[in-house]
């Protein structure tokens, strides 16, 4: 392994930072996405169910395909992976906020409207931060998944740490392939960690 | 002088939901003054908490109008309207992510007060709610159902407001607990001289809190009145079924006034013979006989012991006379008189008018026919019954 990290390591770091990137903004994009419309489709239940579902049907498009399939439109690189990695992560996220929204107790919201909140305060102090826990293991399966995913991203030229997995495939070297594979997975658990502790944080206390 | 216009004022107010065709509630029109405290009574689809909701436009108005403090509803911004009227649920709806103390003081926070000023309303208002202070830091999970609808109750008065609804709120207490809040909230209206209207389908809740009724039923006013007037003069057989016969019974008794049970006195005249005297009580089965003078006035009493004792010696019913000292008027209440008349030793007790004249007797025999209907009411007795059986 040291043998590894002597040849390879600061490849491995430029790889690593490049999949985080990747990712990261990936997420970032679908939470500012699907937040915002979840909230939105509470007002329309039936529209809710068909948008749901659509974000499920691109979840079921193999991940490999939709990245291919980027490529006629954006070209190849990063930002045709992110877009197809921001798609995916699209549907827990939304599902999640969705769910949690709606569980919100009705007895809740109707004191809170009936103690004159306005919308936006009702939404921000009271929907938000009851549905938090259900949002943010929403968040945390979406990061999982693109992490996870951004390693084909390396197919469509977007680099990461697919790259050694691929180089390791064709050269047939499997110190390649585990050498991209295990920070992959320590990416993934450290990243589902943290946003466990992200969420704790977020949680409200009292529920 | 200027009449004062009335807290809550419904005009022809009728509710049609979207969906159907049914009114909710039709041409409801009655007040609520400032001060009252107003209970909407009906069985459940009655209408009564989509009336009131139409107060704080949780519900909007089809037709006609609900004033407040005679505004129509709708010319007020919905958002202050709200923050202006206290509003209580069921299940308290206290928001389980913030601690007590950011419940009680939500509505002053959105009205933007000062920090120093919410943690002091904070304060005062626990202490309303008769729970100790260190309970303003833990969350609403925390404390029982009783106590959180202490919190629930008094976070309706967190920003001075002088109406407060309140939906069923202690439908969901046990007894104990329920009597407890609801005299927390009677209290409260007592001191504070809050305007409240509560929705309840427990008449008993509505008899004890309440000084104005509004029964509803299939979304149409039925009464409006005290609980007295309720309770004694119900406008129909379904009010009846509401207050239910045991009460019914009970009111009935409780409203039985002396002249009602009273019957004609066996009496003699004060100059009258103790022949005529004995003659009389042979006739009329007695032991006794109350003696009055010719102006009618009650004088007192003579006994069969008496008479037999001095028979020889004495010729008038003046010699062997005692006085009489209890005695009922004619409009007192018999249950206030119950237990005087039970207990006393003689067998009746005479009913004489503000010029002492005697009018009547109250008999042991005539109190057994009244606690005989308070106990069976209107229905026909269990014996008969028996005896059907027998045969």
């Amino acid at each position: 392994m040291s043998a590894f990290i002597a040849q390879h390591g600061s490849e491995l770091l430029e790889k690593t930072w490049q999949q985080i990137y990747i990712s990261a903004i990936s997420l970032f994009l679908g939470i500012i996405v699907a937040v915002p419309i979840s909230v939105i489709l509470l007002k329309f239940p039936k529209t809710a169910k068909d948008v749901i579902a659509l974000a499920s049907m691109l979840q079921t498009i193999p991940a490999l395909a939709l990245l291919a399939m980027m490529i006629p439109f954006f070209g190849v690189g990063r930002v045709p992976a992110i877009i197809a990695l921001f798609l995916y992560s699209l549907m827990p996220i939304m599902r999640n906020t969705y769910v949690g929204l709606t569980d919100v107790n009705p007895d809740t919201i109707d004191s809170a409207r009936g103690l004159g909140m306005t919308k936006m305060q009702l939404i921000l102090k009271v929907d938000i931060p009851l549905a938090m826990p259900v949002i943010m293991s929403g968040i945390r399966l979406s990061a999982i998944y693109v992490i996870a995913w951004a390693t084909l991203a390396s197919y469509i030229g977007a680099g990461g740490l697919g790259d050694f997995i691929f180089n390791g495939l064709s050269l047939y070297q499997p110190d390649l392939i585990f050498g991209g594979t295990i920070p992959v997975i320590i990416l993934a658990l450290l990243a589902d960690y943290l946003l466990g502790q992200l969420e704790k944080k977020l949680s409200p206390k009292g529920i | 002088m200027v009449e004062e216009s009335p807290m809550v004022e419904f005009k022809d107010v009728t509710k049609i939901y979207s969906k159907s065709k049914q009114p909710a509630v039709e041409h409801i029109s009655f007040k609520i003054n400032k001060g009252e405290f107003c209970c909407l009574i009906g069985t459940s689809g009655s209408g009564k908490t989509t009336l009131m909701r139409m107060i704080n436009r949780m519900n909007s108005v089809t037709k006609g109008q609900v004033l407040v403090n005679g505004k129509d509803v709708k010319k007020f911004n919905l958002v202050n309207l709200r923050r202006k009227i206290g509003y209580v649920i069921q299940n308290n709806g206290l928001m389980p992510h913030m601690t007590i103390r950011e419940n009680i003081v939500l509505v002053p926070k959105l009205l933007k007060w000062p920090k120093e000023k919410l943690n002091e309303e904070a304060e005062r208002l626990i202490k309303m709610a008769e729970l100790p202070e260190s309970y303003l830091d833990r969350y609403p999970a925390e404390l029982s159902g009783g106590q959180q609808q202490r919190i629930g109750v008094v976070r309706a008065l967190a920003a001075d407001q002088n109406l407060i609804l309140m939906d069923e709120p202690f439908g969901a207490l046990d007894p104990i607990t329920r009597e407890s809040l609801q005299n927390l909230v009677q209290n409260l209206q007592m001191q504070l001289g809050k305007t409240i209207v509560f929705v309840t389908h427990d008449m008993d809740e509505a008899l004890k809190l309440a000084t104005k009724i509004v029964v509803l039923h299939d979304g149409k006013l039925i009464q409006v009145g005290s609980p007295e007037e309720i309770l004694h003069h119900p406008a129909n057989k379904f009010v009846e079924s509401l207050i239910g016969e045991e009460r019914l019974s009970e009111a009935k008794y409780e409203t039985v006034k002396v002249k009602n049970v009273m019957t004609a006195p066996v009496k003699i005249n004060l100059g009258a013979s103790l022949n005529d005297a004995l003659a009389m009580m042979k006739e009329r089965h007695v032991d006794t006989l109350l003696v009055i003078d010719d102006d009618n006035h009650l004088k007192g009493y003579i006994s069969i012991a008496d008479l037999q004792r001095k028979y020889p010696h004495v010729s008038s019913v003046s010699d062997i006379m005692l006085p009489i000292n209890a005695t009922v008027g004619p409009e007192e209440y018999l249950r206030d008189n119950f237990s005087r008349i039970l207990s006393r030793n003689g067998q009746y007790i005479p009913v004489v008018d503000a010029e002492r004249k005697l009018i009547g007797v109250v008999t042991r025999a005539s109190l057994v026919n009244v606690v005989y209907e308070k106990i069976w009411g209107e229905k026909k007795p269990a014996t008969e019954e028996l005896e059907k059986k027998a045969n």
